[in-house]
């Protein structure tokens, strides 16, 4: 598990990361956006124990950043920004040496070089020098080298970037299946898609201070509002006898279609599903109103430069 | 301990595997290593041929310890290459952060990368050497004896690791391989001027100081290591990424720590100075040991060689030297030829030296001179001993009224040039070495500007206007 509290960190007089307070428990994931510079990169490296912070603490699988370094270092996986990989290497060399460095009995690294690379689709190639590889392949090789020594928590920075659709979903693939074994997973990405899809938890940061945390549903809900919902009918309908379910708010009429907000979906729309099926209403669709996180990364970013969002 | 150290050799091992498939390192270390030898071999039958025209028999001995120490030398300049990549190199290349976040203590990165820096040229140095030593042998020519052999070897030796450590300090400390392959001439420069005197101790043929260099050397290059250790911070390795030399930085951080906050120089004198000479006060008291075993050396030595040498001297000998001490100038009238600027101006000229000398070697060559001036009075006391003359009046009057102020500003100045060693070498969290520099050059300055400036001053006014005075009211003209 990862447990920040009050985390900064000062260079000089530039304050990189201010007060970061995150909890992500074991077979969770956390995905962390921000813009460039906003201090994703330097809260990674105080997790990771390679920067000390200025102030505040934090604990990664049970060890303290600034006293344990060292066990730290040996219970993370870092897939970091730069894919950092020794391109007059082997692929078989590389995952090797890192298995070493885990201190991994020479059959387990054998056997784990042997999974992770034909798992990546990169065991036709595992003798090539890295140097020769395209960027996709290596940053799979950076991810295989991140899983090498099984780590209890894994810091993933950009894991799909420069990944074709295919690979890219394998990588998603494994991510998932990683949390399913109760690993802790931070994410920073770009990709927002992804990370609608893979974080349980979702922290913005902004110029070093995270400006809201949550599940994408609270997010949803505490930066664009309640959820919208539409139904759209198969033909003109008369609308006027029906009575709204206490927590509903109708946001829209016309002969095809209505849209209303709701406080309690779970509630509500129900009751409103009951009361149309019970007046025969000819619906052909009832539907949550799209909302990205997108959306809320954008409203949220223009709220923190004191813009008004435009959607 | 085994595990330890088994980390140590991974890091090495996958160096060493990736330097030899760089041809960038392979190409020069396999020219510089196997074609040097035939190169120098053709210059020393040159060179041999010349000399027998003139029986110079005695350089022809000492040419063939040179030519090693220069063929040994050749090989390991690439090292300086592969060190100066080490951190640096990697940090451009993206590599290091893997490695940083992987569970390596600093030291087993540290001694990984210093053990594959120093290895490879050294074994090329060696095999160098060897193959130097085989078309010697074939020649006819004599080879060096044993105990030359082994300096010769330590030397290389003491050399590689000497460049290799301060190649590691510069990469840790560097932000681009550029700005680091620019600082590199402060390896290469001191070095050169080092093979120098080298050479010079070579052809002198005295091995007793040769062994003296030798150690020299050794301390210097283990200091480096320790500096380098004490310096390395993962933090910096990957925090700093501006490779610009910032100038108001650096004046503005040395002139808060040289002012200290102070806003009168009383304040300045008391709080400031005081401070940074409290925390010299150690290296004070280690210098006055210095400084009496240097006294008593020095008079041993003289009291022991001069005077065999005066009793082995052949009466044409003694007669020169007489006409010598007879041509020296009386003391009336040196009253008028000594002028305060100048002994003044000498005096900080001397104690800049010692402070140059000791920043370059880790305080090693600025205590060393400083303890070639206090060894005069050692010499000195022991020569007028040896000439019939009671030395302590002579000294009383002619050293103490100044020397009460010269002495003390030698020696806190020099203490402060150890002191900035020790803090050079000493591990100092959250700062970068720069800043470490700065803040022991402002200490340095403080104490020179502060004390030794003042007290030389006085000093000088005192030997150019009284000391003569005194000394010849004692002894007479």
């Amino acid at each position: 598990m990862i447990e920040t509290n009050d985390l900064s960190k000062q260079f000089h007089d530039f304050m990189a990361v201010d007060g970061v307070n995150l909890s992500v428990q074991a077979g969770q994931i956390l995905a962390l956006l921000g813009q460039n510079g906003a201090g994703k990169t330097t809260t990674v490296r105080m997790l990771t124990a390679l920067l000390q912070p200025s102030r505040g603490s934090a604990r990664v699988a049970g060890y303290d950043v600034a006293k344990n370094g060292s066990d730290v270092r040996a219970s993370v996986g870092v897939l970091t920004e730069h894919h950092g990989l020794y391109m007059r290497m082997t692929a078989l060399e590389y995952m090797d040496f890192f298995g070493q460095v885990y201190s991994l009995a020479p059959a387990l690294r054998k056997s784990r070089t042997d999974n992770l690379l034909e798992y990546f689709g990169l065991a036709e190639a595992a003798k090539r020098r890295i140097g020769e590889y395209s960027k996709g392949m290596r940053q799979k090789l950076a991810l295989a080298r991140a899983m090498m020594h099984e780590p209890s928590v894994l810091l993933l920075d950009e894991p799909t970037s420069a990944m074709d659709p295919e690979s890219a979903r394998l990588v998603r693939d494994e991510i998932a299946r990683l949390k399913s074994t109760q690993r802790t997973i931070m994410l920073c990405s770009h990709n927002l898609t992804e990370v609608e899809l893979l974080a349980d938890k979702i922290a913005i940061i902004y110029r070093g201070r995270i400006l809201i945390q949550g599940s994408l549903d609270e997010l949803k809900r505490d930066v664009l509002g309640v959820p919208e919902y539409s139904v759209r009918f198969a033909e003109a309908w008369n609308t006027n006898g029906l009575e709204l379910p206490k927590g509903m708010e109708l946001l829209e009429k016309t002969p095809t279609s209505l849209k209303v907000r709701v406080e309690a979906p779970e509630d509500s729309n129900p009751q409103l599903i009951q009361r149309l099926t019970s007046m025969s209403a000819p619906v052909v669709a009832f539907q949550e109103e799209m909302r990205t996180l997108e959306q809320v990364y954008l409203k949220v970013m223009a709220s923190a430069r004191g813009k008004e969002y435009v959607q | 301990m085994f595990n330890k150290l088994r980390l140590v050799w991974l890091v090495a091992q996958r160096e060493l595997r990736d330097q030899f498939r760089d041809w960038r390192v392979l190409i020069p270390m396999s020219i510089l290593t196997l074609c040097f030898p035939f190169l120098m071999n053709e210059f020393a039958k040159q060179t041999v041929d010349f000399l027998n025209q003139y029986q110079a028999n005695l350089i022809l001995d000492r040419l063939v310890p040179f030519s090693i120490m220069i063929i040994g030398f050749f090989p390991i300049t690439v090292s300086l290459v592969v060190a100066l990549e080490s951190f640096v190199g990697e940090k451009e290349r993206g590599t290091i952060e893997p490695l940083l976040t992987a569970p390596f203590d600093d030291w087993q990165l540290y001694f990984g990368k210093l053990l594959v820096g120093a290895a490879t040229p050294l074994i090329a140095s060696y095999i160098s050497i060897g193959l130097y030593l085989i078309l010697i042998i074939r020649q006819g020519l004599d080879m060096p004896s044993a105990s030359v052999m082994l300096q010769l070897f330590l030397l290389t030796t003491a050399h590689a690791v000497l460049m290799v450590s301060a190649a590691i300090v510069i990469s840790v400390q560097s932000t681009s391989v550029k700005a680091a392959n620019l600082l590199a001439s402060f390896i290469v420069i001191p070095v050169a001027i080092l093979m120098q005197g080298e050479a010079v101790m070579l052809f002198w043929g005295n091995e007793r100081v040769l062994w003296l260099g030798i150690a020299g050397v050794m301390i210097i290059a283990l200091l480096l290591i320790r500096v380098g250790i004490a310096h390395f911070e993962r933090e910096y390795l990957l925090g700093r990424e501006i490779d610009t030399l910032n100038f108001k930085w650096m004046a503005q951080t040395f002139w808060k720590n040289f002012i200290g906050g102070a806003i009168s120089v009383r304040e300045w004198y008391g709080r400031v100075v005081g401070s940074s000479f409290r925390r010299a006060l150690p290296a004070m008291g280690l210098m006055i040991l210095v400084a009496a075993v240097s006294v008593w050396m020095s008079y041993d030595w003289t009291m022991t060689n001069v005077s065999e040498t005066v009793a082995n001297a052949s009466p044409e000998d003694l007669t020169k030297l007489q006409e010598n001490i007879a041509e020296l100038p009386d003391l009336s009238s040196l009253r008028g030829h000594l002028s305060a600027p100048f002994l003044f101006l000498n005096n900080t000229r001397s104690m800049a030296v010692i402070f140059l000398a000791g920043m370059f070697s880790f305080s090693v060559l600025g205590v060393l001179f400083y303890m070639i001036n206090v060894a005069l009075i050692g010499g000195v006391y022991a020569f007028l001993q040896l000439l019939g003359v009671a030395p302590l009046p002579i000294f009383i009057a002619g050293v103490l009224p100044h020397g009460m102020f010269e002495l003390p500003a030698l020696l806190i100045g020099s203490a402060v040039v150890l002191y900035i060693g020790a803090g050079l070498v000493t591990p100092q969290n959250g700062k970068s070495m720069g800043e470490v520099v700065i803040e022991l050059m402002a200490d340095w300055a403080k104490i020179f500007v502060g004390l030794v400036v003042p007290l030389l001053a006085i000093a000088a006014l005192i030997e150019a206007y009284v000391t003569p005075t005194i000394l010849l009211r004692v002894i007479g003209n």
